[in-house]
């Protein structure tokens, strides 16, 4: 599977260092086209506008967490409903990762974490790049 | 007054007043034995409430939580500041990449990319001073509770303030101050300025 660079990439967190982090290391993994919302409620603002290849997404954040945003897009009919959702995140216990993945999450990275980890997680959920 | 959801102050001298009133029904040694007990009683309650206002629970919430609370609140502001100042220095390097050597800009490319992970400490740390605060939340809603059931018989920390203990060479030892709340550099040099020319 080959894995289009270009493809529109959106990552949600509340932090904005963190949103500047990933949106580097993304660049510099060669995927430019990146877009930012500050928590759930504005993320799926936009995933309604414009389709998305991939969501990279903090848990802990208001007033919609991670979680409940990975829960409306896997229960919502629209076409963003599989698109594939890393969940990257401070929350370290057996039971968010069990919590996520039950609601859907391909992917879990936890924070603190570096550049051969996130290129890691996302080849396994879209391939080699 | 608060709810409390163990006991109000008026049931408590409801019980009372009822063993009294039974006592004052009674005869002899047993009427003297229950006396002194309940004068033990009241003692002991006296102690506590003097024990409690010696800590001066007012002050926990009314000076040293907020104070807490507010740092806490500038440490994380401080931070996010410096890790921003970082990447923006990280940022204007990336941009000359392209003027540098290929061998060059690949160790340096390397070389921010590890500041940038490391960045995301900013992130933990943020979360973890949240946890912090919602923990002093909760003492500070157990404080007032605290205080509502004591009522009024508590000084509060405005009346203990107006006797001002002299200031020590410990006392000075406050740390850095929050954004507006200490003097400037202007300022400092200004009252230096004051002494020198007296």
């Amino acid at each position: 599977m080959t894995v289009d660079k270009n493809m529109n990439i959106l990552i949600v967190d509340d932090y904005k260092t963190m949103l500047r982090i990933i949106k580097n290391l993304l660049s510099q993994l060669g995927f430019k086209n990146v877009d930012e919302a500050t928590d759930g409620k504005m993320a799926l603002d936009l995933m309604r506008n414009k389709k998305y290849g991939l969501v990279i997404s903090d848990w802990n954040m208001e007033p919609m967490t991670g979680l409940e945003l990975l829960k409306t897009v896997r229960s919502s009919n629209d076409n963003h409903k599989a698109v594939p959702f890393i969940m990257v995140t401070a929350e370290s216990k057996t039971e968010n990762v069990i919590a996520a993945k039950e609601a859907g999450v391909n992917n879990y990275i936890v924070k603190p974490f570096n550049a051969e980890t996130l290129k890691m997680k996302m080849t396994s959920v879209l391939g080699e790049f | 007054m608060a709810d409390n959801p163990g006991y109000h102050k008026e049931q408590v001298v409801g019980i009372i007043n009822t063993v009294i009133s039974k006592l004052s029904r009674s005869e002899g040694d047993v009427r003297s034995i229950f006396f002194s007990e309940l004068s033990k009683l009241k003692q002991v309650i006296e102690d506590a409430r003097n024990e409690i206002k010696a800590v001066r629970p007012g002050d926990i919430k009314d000076k040293h939580l907020p104070m807490v609370t507010d740092e806490l609140d500038a440490v994380v502001l401080a931070t996010e500041e410096a890790t921003g100042t970082i990447m923006d220095s990280c940022e204007v390097v990336q941009g000359e990449l392209k003027n540098m050597p290929p061998e060059v800009s690949a160790k340096v490319e390397a070389a921010i990319t590890k500041v940038f992970e490391a960045c995301s400490f900013q992130d933990i740390t943020g979360q973890r001073i949240t946890k912090v605060v919602r923990t002093l939340k909760h003492i500070d809603e157990k404080v007032t509770t605290l205080l509502a059931v004591l009522g009024a018989r508590l000084p509060d920390s405005g009346a203990l303030e107006a006797v001002k203990k002299p200031i020590t060479d410990a006392d000075l030892l406050n740390g850095p101050q929050l954004p507006g709340k200490g003097v400037t550099q202007d300022d400092i040099d200004k009252i230096l300025a004051e002494f020198d020319g007296k």
